[in-house]
């Protein structure tokens, strides 16, 4: 899934820290609501949908580099809307916050950058499609004709750290639940979301230590909505894996009163199986110390369906993104009875 | 035990102990008092500070004043992390206030800070906040408006949306806050202004605080006075019974340290007592202090007062300084005392011929410290420094000096009780002449105070006369409206002159450059200190710049040399004009030249000359639909002009009353304590026949002569000071020199206030004298040794 942060709510509507985490809880009065059975169409949904209270580009990515030490790098866009519509100057109601990470073995960076609509700072255009912030950005690199996520340029700089990458798809786009329709707790509320989750990628790490070149593999999600969360849901945690045999698995679970879950099994030529709740389950192995919380750094994911049953550990147990709106992020490694590498999100913690 | 019996001596003398505790307190409270205003105007500087900028972060700026809006968005896409700023002034109602507009989102820390607890939402859609205070000055709010203390006073917060709004500035911003490293190289026709708003202040206004301290630290030196002949005096009387209490076998360390035990317990009562009064003091201050640092420089401060612990213990500290100061002397005389040593305390009033002459050497070589620092020294505190020198050894100087009058006066005597008053006053000033420096000093202070006031007046009454010649000026609400109130009024009145500025650094300094029109107005009334030949002339063909008197003397730039303005290089100055109470830095270029090096600067008043004002007010106001606030005629100008004068100098003239009564008090302090032993002197006297009324009137004579010539020494002293003032301080401070001007009428007030001041001192003990009957004298006889 990926209901993933959105913060900049929190920051100014203190009635929203009641209401589940970073104000995704929230009533979706005035918003427009995901429908089920709406077709997605594009490129026209790869741009921003103003109308909706949410939504996020987020991009993230697996590394080795030539000495085969791992890497993550992470590259977010989230909108959030104070009024379902876009006007123009600085009369725009949507806001847009930037999050960037970059996980080494041992070492972690992350930065943020938050903006308006409507004066060009940041926004998302769908044809051509650019998803951006002040210097960062996530551009369209593909042919015509092609769909426009199937090759991508990304970059971005922190005050200590910065990337640049070029990505290729070798696959399709992925829709999850009922084709983009995701249902997020037993109650109903929902979200569109689709991902492209076969990216290879090649790119520059700007450490302090100097420059590395990585290559690797990406998965994008895409996601909007108006109220994805229940309003007694205080966290998630969520992965997304790619499998050594080419299929990949994006499970996650929804902290609440109940445990909701759900997931996507795609195989390597990217045919979507949805998981229903209940399906996978959710064990946590081991906790680390971070940012002085107890957090649940490795997992056990069971799919009892299929007996399959995978362990996750972290590049760096450190991965926590210390900032406005804190939260866990970054890469792992897969075993059990099927071996990968994947990223793990946690927050709520 | 030791401490009872020291203590006992208050008992009986509770007159001197009043004095004692009087004094410490005063100092202690005028001291306080002032370091209170100063902390409360620089932790208002601060709030301002960190309000628009982090930590004295830098600003990317136009030379035009303002930029368009997309070098923002270009800018971050850069990754230049700035934030736009939209800033101006706003009428609403009767006051004007200053509109900040900021981008939340990606304003500095400090400035998101404020508005901690506010609702984006609300922000966005037109919301704003306010000091309390600022809030409390509206009845109809110009928007929804929240209180916060993190906003500077006169300011309010809004959106930069709303403020373009407000400002009819849409699609502009007024500068860009770097809030990440500066660029390099900077972009295209931006320049980095790097001190902060709060920066700015601080700099402008550190002369008026540091003349504030300097006021507060004389005040405090002559309480010491005080404390110090209270003390001393007290020691004198006790001498008795030091040596009784070390004949009993009281060892001289327990001795010494009772009596250091008394000087801190003393030091700890004034101290609290004078928190309190320096307290209240403060606060009765500040309201004025606040206007004035509004008027002169603009500065957000305040006017209700803060308490802060740090202060309040500084204060005490100081309480303690000043008594372990004034009874050091007395604790170490103590200290150096041998077991048996006889009782005398006239030898302590006696031993004064080889003490005059140290105070001779002292004066003197003050007096040489204060003309080197003439000389060589430079700066507001070498000026300050200057100062304490010349009023100290003016002070040293003030008891040699009155022993020779007094010597003169008793040569010329030749009746018996006169040639015996002359010589008794000369006997006694050693006794008198801590609080006749006191005096001496608060004469002198107020003489030199007063002076530089009234000289600064008289000049800037005639400034304003020239200055303000137009009839009227208006305010426009926005560019547009500039344009059509000037087409509107051309063919109505005698002359339209608009006034347009750019803010700009000249010389390193901040401050702006005016467009003038040549016209009459200016040719026949503007006034200049310096200029070349034809220097209108000149003006009007592009040859050059008029600059303010505070960018010539802080730069060293007069006729003949050349300034540099933003976008047109060096050109000549061609004149220098007085432009008293402004802070900031000016230069002047005519109209045209004005508007091809910024283009598109707005007007931001014009200046009307109308034969018929009231016919051109009626018609701005009914057939242009001109807003009556937007008008300011001339007496108004000039009313408000001299209001922000005469705030600025309020709280030096209540801190002058305050010296003097502080010296006046020494004065009643010493006087009463004197009393009791002069009793031996004046009894012989009473015995020959003089009646208690004669001696008491003689005591009373001896006050007045004392105070006129402490007043005739503080005179020279006095117009000293003034000049010091005048010629370097101001120079120093504001930037501008003020020709020195004698007012003699002043000075005769002024007598007649040190009379009385030392007729209220010198009463009692004399009334004491004659009401109290032979009984005091004759115990003399009684008890004599």
């Amino acid at each position: 899934m990926n209901v993933k942060v959105f913060l900049v709510l929190l920051l100014w509507a203190p009635t929203a820290l009641a209401q589940g985490f970073a104000g995704l809880g929230t009533d979706a009065t005035g918003f427009a609501v995901p429908e089920r059975g709406r077709a997605l169409q594009f490129p026209r949904d790869h741009g921003a949908h103003p109308a909706y209270r949410i939504e996020w580009w987020y991009l993230t990515m697996t590394l080795q580099g030539a000495d085969g030490r791992d890497y993550g790098a992470q590259w977010t866009l989230f909108r959030s809307a104070l009024a379902p519509e876009e006007r123009t100057g600085w009369d725009s109601p949507q806001v847009w916050m930037g999050h960037a990470g970059l996980t080494t073995p041992d070492a972690h960076f992350a930065a943020e950058r938050f903006g308006r609509g409507g004066v060009g700072q940041a926004g998302a255009e769908a044809a051509p499609f650019r998803a951006y912030i002040d210097d960062w950005h996530m551009t369209s690199t593909a042919s015509t004709g092609a769909d426009a996520l199937s090759a991508l340029k990304v970059e971005a700089t922190g005050p200590d750290f910065g990337y640049s990458f070029e990505l290729t798809a070798e696959g399709p786009l992925v829709f999850h639940g009922e084709n983009g329709y995701s249902i997020k707790s037993a109650a109903g509320q929902a979200s569109y979301y689709y991902s492209q989750p076969f990216y290879t990628v090649t790119g520059t790490l700007d450490l302090p230590t100097g420059p590395v070149e990585v290559t690797g593999q990406g998965w994008l999600d895409r996601e909007w909505s108006s109220q994805p969360l229940a309003s007694d849901q205080q966290g998630w945690d969520w992965v997304s894996i790619t499998l050594d045999d080419g299929h990949r698995l994006m499970g996650f679970q929804l902290r609440g009163a109940d445990i909701f879950t759900a997931g996507t099994w795609i195989t390597p030529d990217g045919t979507a199986t949805a998981l229903p709740d209940g399906a996978l389950r959710f064990t946590p192995l081991g906790t680390a110390q971070v940012a002085g919380r107890t957090v649940p750094v490795r997992w056990q994911i069971d799919w009892p369906a299929r007996d399959m049953r995978l362990v996750t550990e972290p590049v760096n147990p450190q991965a926590w993104m210390d900032l406005t709106v804190s939260y866990w992020e970054g890469p792992i490694r897969v075993s059990g009875t099927h071996t990968g590498r994947g990223y793990l999100e946690m927050t709520g913690y | 035990m030791t401490l009872t019996a020291l203590l006992s001596h208050w008992l009986r003398n509770k007159v001197q102990l009043a004095m004692l505790l009087a004094g410490l307190t005063l100092a202690t409270a005028l001291w306080s008092g002032v370091q209170a205003l100063n902390a409360q105007a620089r932790g208002a500087y601060a709030t301002a500070a960190a309000l628009v900028s982090e930590d004295g972060a830098s600003r990317l700026v136009a030379p035009s004043g303002q930029m368009d809006q997309a070098r923002f968005a270009e800018l971050r896409a850069q990754g230049v992390l700035v934030s736009p700023v939209v800033e101006g002034r706003l009428a609403v109602a009767e006051t004007r206030v200053t509109l900040l507009g900021i981008e939340p989102l990606t304003a500095p820390q400090g400035t998101a800070a404020a508005l901690a607890d506010g609702d984006l939402q609300a922000f966005f859609a037109g919301a704003g906040f306010a000091h309390p205070e600022t809030l409390a000055e509206f009845s109809a709010p110009p928007m929804p408006l929240s209180p916060s203390n993190a906003v500077p006073v006169g300011t309010l917060l809004v959106d930069i949306g709303t403020a373009q709004r407000f400002l009819g500035m849409e699609g502009q911003i007024s500068h860009l806050l770097l809030t990440g490293p500066a660029p390099d190289p900077l972009p295209d026709g931006l320049q980095l202004a790097q001190a902060s708003e709060g920066a700015e202040l601080e700099g402008l206004t550190d002369s008026f605080h540091l003349n504030l301290t300097a006021f507060g630290a004389l005040a405090f030196a002559v309480g010491l006075f005080i404390v110090h002949s209270a003390v001393g005096l007290a020691f004198e009387q006790r001498r008795g019974l030091f040596r009784t209490l070390r004949s009993l076998g009281v060892p001289l360390r327990s001795l010494t340290l009772a009596l250091a035990f008394e000087l801190v317990l003393m030091a700890f009562v004034a101290g609290l007592a004078g928190l309190a009064l320096g307290y209240v003091l403060a606060a009765a201050l500040l309201p004025d202090v606040a206007a004035t640092l509004r008027g002169l420089y603009g500065a957000p401060v305040p006017g209700s007062l803060q308490f802060s612990p740090v202060w309040a213990l500084a204060g005490l500290a100081m309480a303690f300084a000043g008594a372990v100061l004034a009874g050091g002397q007395a604790l170490w005389r103590l200290w150096h005392m041998p077991v048996l040593a006889p009782a005398q305390p006239r030898a302590w009033a006696m031993a004064t011929g080889r003490a005059m002459r140290w105070q001779v050497a002292g004066a003197l070589a003050l007096g040489g410290v204060a003309v080197a620092l003439a000389w060589f020294g430079s700066g507001l505190f070498a000026g300050f420094a200057l100062l304490a020198a010349a009023l100290l050894s003016a002070a040293l100087l003030t008891p040699p000096v009155l022993a020779l009058g007094l010597r003169g006066a008793a040569r010329l005597a030749q009746a018996p009780v006169a040639q015996w008053f002359w010589a008794d006053s000369r006997q006694n000033l050693p006794r008198l002449s801590l609080a006749l420096m006191a005096l001496m000093l608060a004469l002198a202070a107020n003489i030199g105070v007063g002076t530089m006031v009234a000289s600064f007046r008289a000049t800037f009454i005639g400034w304003l006369d020239q200055r303000l010649v137009a009839e009227f000026t208006i305010t426009p609400r926005d560019a547009a409206q500039a344009v059509a109130l000037e087409a509107f009024l051309a063919p109505r009145v005698n002359a339209v002159l608009p006034l347009r500025r750019v803010d700009a650094t000249l010389a390193g300094f901040p401050g702006a450059v005016f467009a003038m029109r040549d016209h009459a107005t200016f040719r026949d009334n503007w006034p200049l200190i310096a200029d070349v030949p034809d220097v209108w002339d000149r003006l009007a063909a592009e040859d050059g710049a008029l600059i303010n008197e505070q960018l010539a003397r802080r730069a060293n730039l007069w006729p003949g040399d050349s300034v540099l303005l933003p976008g047109a290089g060096s050109v000549p100055v061609l004149g220098v004009y007085p432009d008293y109470g402004n802070p900031l830095t000016q230069a002047i270029v005519t109209e045209g030249w004005f508007d091809r090096l910024y283009p598109g600067t707005p007007t931001r008043q014009l200046a009307i000359r109308t034969d018929d004002p009231s016919a051109t007010r009626a018609a701005l106001l009914d057939e242009f639909g001109l807003s009556a606030q937007a008008i300011t005629d001339q007496a108004q100008a000039k009313a408000i002009s001299m209001a922000i004068f005469e705030r600025t100098f309020l709280i030096t003239g209540a801190l002058n009353v305050l010296t003097l009564s502080v010296a006046a008090l020494a004065l009643f302090a010493t006087l009463v304590t004197l009393s009791g032993l002069r009793l031996v002197q004046l009894a012989p006297l009473w015995a020959m026949g003089l009646t208690l009324r004669q001696l008491a009137g003689l005591e009373l004579a001896r006050a007045l002569v004392l105070a006129g010539l402490t007043m005739v020494l503080a005179l020279p002293v006095g117009l000293m000071l003034a000049q010091v003032l005048l010629a370097v301080i101001n120079v120093q401070a504001f930037g501008w020199r003020l020709p020195l001007q004698v007012f003699p009428a002043d000075w005769a007030q002024l007598a007649l206030w040190a009379g009385l001041a030392m007729i209220a001192a010198a009463a009692w003990p004399a009334w004491r004298l004659w009401r109290g009957g032979g009984g005091p004298l004759l115990r003399v006889f009684a008890y004599e040794r």
